[in-house]
């Protein structure tokens, strides 16, 4: 009876509780929904940049991080082909690389370009190589004069497929060394940036370039699962060989790893604003409520309720408007991101979607802890806001209140 | 047997910087199945008295005791306790719950008192049927008459069983039919049930069904007249 006498109170004034609702289900919609495309775009800018070349975890010399020179590489990579070949589970991916900086040149221009040797059957499974070659073709295993380029660097360039592209960069012997490659492919990356960094040869062109026999100057690991990294970072460094250095995603990426670590926080905050605006709604109609209904919480207690007790009813009544508007919130919001789950285009922001390495399309991520987060927030929130009237009306003398007309 | 006790009780209210004496130095006994009448003018302090019988609020001095029980003094919960227990009211503007339907308006007294629903039910229809209301269980507030309406008031109130019923002007709000049917109700109450009512009034009407009239005037009884 006390649930359907709350329920009957509720809609004693369905305008306001139509308000009510509405305050509720708009804030839970926009937490779920906004949530889901924060989350989206956090994403985005971490796959980006894991595709980006990065990977999971890299294997490197030493000091090669903070000065990637060709000094700095690994002349004999086989204990490191050793240990993975031992320790990474069957479903992951690998593949050596030389990455150095270097010039791009033609006739007409130069350019800044990092160079990258590359393993042509084993690169596409670990980052965006491959994947996006747009015109001519992507490099073969045993193309030793073939160069794949981005679109950005051919545009700026002015060149095209066929033509010659020279590499300069710093051999091992400290000298120039120079090479010229022939443009097989171009590519398309997210990011324009990347078009315009990023070259790729085959890894015997690139030691040829550099005038190194067998060496690396790092190895590239990409796990099925990106939650794996931890514990397999910790087993590979237990057996890794002297000199060398492992790096997980984390430490490669700490400007984004502190945005992430600090993406929760934000959530929060954001759910917070959001409270804050509805929860204002959320007293004044239910102070009101109990205002026009002093002369019934009067008799109540004239007829021996005890003050708990109504405020128990208070926040019953309260409570069922939280629930069916978070039950009406959270529907829109799960329709909202499966709506959109092909995708958002952010075509027309493209540039300043990639100054923070964000896709053009962004896919809405909606997590459990999100929507829990999002419900814990107004639920709680929502209940501690209405213990205010809920307590006014536990306050209420019978002989006041049957004194008002 | 006396059922209230009220032993020199006063009452003052302060009105900005002025006290009022509401009552002054009150003494009574009433009855156990007594059909009481507190008349007087308004301001005589007749619903003060009222209220203070029923744990609503508490003298300035003096004492009061209910059934035995010295209520003067008692906490806010031993008093919501007491007011469950032992006393009915009935108000001069009904004051039903409007969302809740006669039978059920009823039952609420009955449902935070903890009996069961099977039980509430019959005992509500019951008491609805002495006062006149078969068939109109169902019936909310708003599609009831003022009279129907307190009618259902004083089931409520009579529905526990209480020690004593207490009635502040209940047929103020009534035409004079509706009124002289309403007492005889509760006449019938006093009687077949052996219910005591107390009532505060200045219609001459319930006046005259009084057995006992006490009569106030500014705060002090000026006669008492058992019929």
């Amino acid at each position: 009876m006390q649930l359907q006498l709350a329920w009957r109170n509720i809609w004693r004034n369905p305008r306001r509780t139509l308000i009510i609702l509405t305050a509720v289900v708009i804030g839970a919609w926009t937490m779920l929904f906004f949530g889901a495309l924060s989350r989206g775009m956090a994403e985005s800018m971490l796959t980006n940049s894991i595709n980006n070349l990065t990977g999971h975890i890299q294997i490197q010399k030493q000091g090669y991080r903070d000065d990637p020179v060709v000094e700095n590489r690994i002349n004999d990579p086989t204990p490191i082909k050793a240990l993975l070949d031992q320790d990474l589970p069957p479903e992951a991916k690998w593949a050596f690389r030389i990455e150095v900086n270097g010039v791009a040149s033609n006739a007409r221009n130069s350019k800044g370009v990092t160079i990258v040797g590359i393993d042509p059957d084993r690169e596409p499974d670990l980052s965006f190589y491959g994947q996006s070659v747009t015109e001519g073709r992507a490099l073969r295993p045993d193309d030793a004069h073939g160069i794949l380029v981005g679109q950005g660097l051919l545009d700026s360039m002015d060149t095209k497929p066929g033509r010659k592209i020279v590499l300069m960069t710093q051999g091992a012997d400290k000298e120039t060394a120079s090479r010229a490659f022939k443009i097989r492919g171009v590519y398309r990356a997210e990011l324009e940036a990347t078009e315009k960094r990023y070259v790729f040869v085959t890894l015997p062109a690139a030691r040829k370039l550099l005038g190194v026999k067998n060496a690396v100057t790092s190895a590239c690991i990409r796990l099925p699962e990106r939650e794996q990294v931890g514990p397999m970072a910790e087993t590979l460094g237990k057996h890794l060989p002297k000199g060398l250095s492992l790096l997980t995603w984390e430490d490669m990426l700490p400007l984004l790893t502190g945005y992430l670590s600090m993406f929760d926080s934000f959530m929060f905050l954001w759910y917070l604003v959001v409270f804050v605006a509805m929860g204002f709604g959320i007293v004044n109609t239910t102070l009101m409520a109990v205002l026009e209904r002093t002369r019934e919480f009067g008799l109540l207690k004239a007829l021996g309720m005890k003050p708990a007790r109504i405020v128990r009813g208070v926040l019953t009544e309260c409570l069922i408007l939280l629930l069916v508007g978070l039950v009406a919130g959270n529907a829109l919001g799960l329709l909202t991101v499966l709506v959109l789950s092909g995708g958002i285009d952010l075509s027309f922001m493209a540039e300043g979607s990639q100054y923070f390495g964000m896709s053009h399309l962004i896919f809405p991520k909606l997590m459990a802890r999100d929507v829990v987060a999002a419900n814990g927030v107004i639920l709680v929130l929502g209940l501690l806001v209405s213990l205010y009237p809920a307590l006014k009306a536990g306050r209420i003398t019978p002989v006041e209140a049957m004194a008002q007309t | 047997m006396s059922i209230v006790h009220i032993d020199n009780v006063t009452k003052t209210y302060r009105q900005g910087k002025v006290d009022v004496h509401a009552l002054s130095g009150i003494s009574l006994d009433i009855s156990k199945g007594g059909f009481t009448v507190l008349a007087g003018p308004s301001g005589s302090g007749k619903t003060t008295l009222l209220n203070l019988m029923g744990g609503l609020d508490n003298p300035t001095s003096g004492s009061i005791t209910l059934d035995g029980e010295v209520i003067t003094g008692l906490s806010q919960s031993r008093l919501a306790d007491m007011r469950l227990e032992k006393i009915g009211f009935v108000f001069q503007a009904y004051n039903l719950i409007p969302v809740l339907s006669a039978q059920e308006n009823v039952e609420y007294v009955m449902l935070m008192q903890g009996v069961p629903a099977k039980e509430r039910s019959e005992r509500a229809r019951a008491v609805l049927d002495d006062v006149g209301l078969e068939g109109k269980y169902s019936r909310r507030p708003a599609e009831l008459s003022g009279g129907q309406q307190q009618r259902v008031a004083v089931a409520r109130a009579i529905v526990s069983h209480p020690s004593i019923v207490l009635a502040d002007e209940p047929t103020a709000n009534l035409d004079s039919k509706t009124g002289q049917g309403l007492l005889e109700i509760m006449c019938e109450m006093n009687e077949k049930r052996n219910a005591t009512f107390i009532f505060s009034t200045h219609d001459q009407m319930v006046m005259d069904y009084a057995k006992r009239l006490v009569h106030l005037k500014d705060g002090r009884i000026v006669d008492d007249e058992t019929r």
